[in-house]
């Protein structure tokens, strides 16, 4: 059972995100996520030493809520090419229903690297989440669906992709909203994945 | 004279490897003083094999060298024919080798059916089921002399060895080849780069190193009293399993990057996780040559 610290630590990160997305990872302070959960700065301190341990936690936080998604994709019994599409569908419907996990991923956390190079060496503070893709990825290639290549050209085609076009749907370019697009999106990315 | 333990040394499908293995033990004469072949297909003994396939000569522990088929035969007799001769004799048998305990390379042989005593890769068969309580296997390609020998020692003071589901003695075979080698904090911090017959680098991530998987303890009881396979640059090529041999040996296979084969008992998020961590980092130490050129 989640501690009541840990239900409070995360009602901060929640908060947080919200402000980030709204005013901006640098324009936001400590004192703007007490206020906004009226909580004091103080007490906001008992939780969170520091904005960098904060944003840290955050990014662990969101791997692990999208890694445990993905993971319970990867433990269902259906072809690699309907595991394509359910991982499709399941990030877009993050980035549409909590926006600003999506954003924080794709504007803090890979354009603010001085903040994470200490603590979120590589790939640490995303792990889960890379740790279940690469799963995809291997039992793809062991079944024989996907062509074996190496990870990161084939992580880069898939979540380049659909970071691209969340970050467009972000700064309103797209015509359409993103449920409109799984369809062709999984049948490119499992065709240019696949053997 | 001390009455010796009376061994039988049965040739079948082999290629001697075992034989030649068992004379780099530097203690053969102290062994000889204890022990003492009826029957060995190189050292000199006291009985023929013709001899030994037509009488039931006095003997202890039967050694099985080579896979098993019914075609194959021994001085005229078929070499299953002498198992079950002497196995009805001897207090113990002994399987030597991966290709006496799982058929081995010579499965690929034009002998027909080839399988080991109780195994043929890891299948149990029920061919001698009856000898099953008698059977200590030894696996390996070849076996290491020391384990054969202190086996044997085992076996003539009545020691109660603790077998694995292989009837391998779990003092050899409960490790892995890995535990002991001199690369393990290439391995740790996942650094190959290896060249063949170099000190750095571990062989698993690239070259194709079996030892986190394989039960062994050439790291342990070393070769030569000097050395072992990984030490010395090449990879553990898996030789006390039952699948062995496989193809491509020196090459790790690997689906998208990451290893078909895992380390012994190590989920693949386990892995992937530890992998992760280890991956962010670089040190600088192990990235370098251990001595200048």
């Amino acid at each position: 059972m989640i501690s009541k610290k840990e239900k409070k630590k995360e009602l901060i990160m929640q908060s947080a995100l919200e402000l980030f997305s709204l005013k901006g990872f640098y324009n936001t302070t400590i004192p703007d996520i007490a206020g906004s959960l009226k909580m004091s700065v103080g007490n906001m301190y008992n939780y969170f030493k520091s904005k960098d341990i904060l944003a840290k936690e955050i990014i662990k936080y969101i791997s692990i809520y999208l890694g445990s998604k993905l993971r319970e994709i990867n433990e269902l019994d259906i072809s690699t090419e309907e595991k394509t599409r359910k991982i499709i569908e399941i990030y877009f419907q993050t980035a549409m229903h909590k926006p600003e996990m999506i954003d924080y991923f794709l504007r803090i956390y890979l354009s603010t690297r001085e903040v994470f190079k200490d603590g979120c060496e590589g790939m640490i503070c995303v792990n889960e989440f890379v740790t279940e893709v690469m799963i995809y990825f291997e039992e793809g290639v062991k079944c024989g669906d996907l062509r074996d290549q190496d990870f990161f050209s084939a992580f880069g085609l898939f979540m380049g992709y659909l970071g691209g076009m969340v970050f467009l749907k972000g700064e309103d370019v797209l015509p359409k909203g993103l449920d409109d697009y799984i369809d062709d999106i999984s049948y490119n990315v499992y065709k240019a994945l696949s053997v | 004279m001390k009455n010796k333990v009376r061994v039988l040394w049965l040739s079948s499908i082999a290629c001697n490897g075992n034989t030649h293995s068992f004379l780099n033990y530097p203690y053969l004469e102290q062994f000889l003083n204890d022990f003492e072949f009826i029957h060995h297909p190189v050292i000199d003994s006291e009985y023929t094999l013709k001899d030994i396939v037509s009488t039931n000569i006095a003997c202890d522990i039967l050694i099985i060298e080579g896979s098993i088929s019914d075609e194959i035969k021994r001085a005229d007799v078929k070499v299953v024919d002498t198992i079950k001769r002497y196995s009805k004799i001897v207090k113990k048998i002994v399987t030597l080798g991966t290709c006496a305990t799982f058929g081995g390379i010579f499965r690929e042989s034009g002998y027909k059916d080839t399988t080991g005593l109780h195994f043929v890769k890891e299948e149990k068969i029920d061919k001698f089921k009856n000898l099953v309580d008698k059977t200590i296997s030894l696996s390996g390609c070849p076996v290491h002399p020391e384990v054969l020998v202190n086996t044997l020692y085992a076996i003539k003071k009545s020691v109660d060895l603790q077998l694995d589901d292989f009837l391998r003695p779990k003092d050899y075979f409960a490790y892995t080849v890995h535990n002991g080698c001199t690369r393990n904090e290439y391995f740790e911090y996942k650094v190959d780069k290896h060249q063949f017959g170099e000190l750095e680098g571990c062989m698993f991530y690239d070259h194709g190193c079996q030892a986190p998987f394989t039960h062994g303890s050439c790291n342990k009881i070393l070769w030569n009293e000097v050395n072992s396979k990984t030490r010395a640059g090449l990879p553990c090529m898996g030789c006390t399993e039952p699948s062995f041999p496989k193809n491509n040996l020196y090459g790790t296979k690997k689906n998208m990057g990451i290893p078909q084969e895992l380390p012994l008992g190590v989920g693949k998020r386990t892995y992937l996780t530890l992998a992760g961590i280890t991956k962010a980092f670089k040190i600088d130490r192990l990235e370098k040559k251990l001595f200048d050129d």
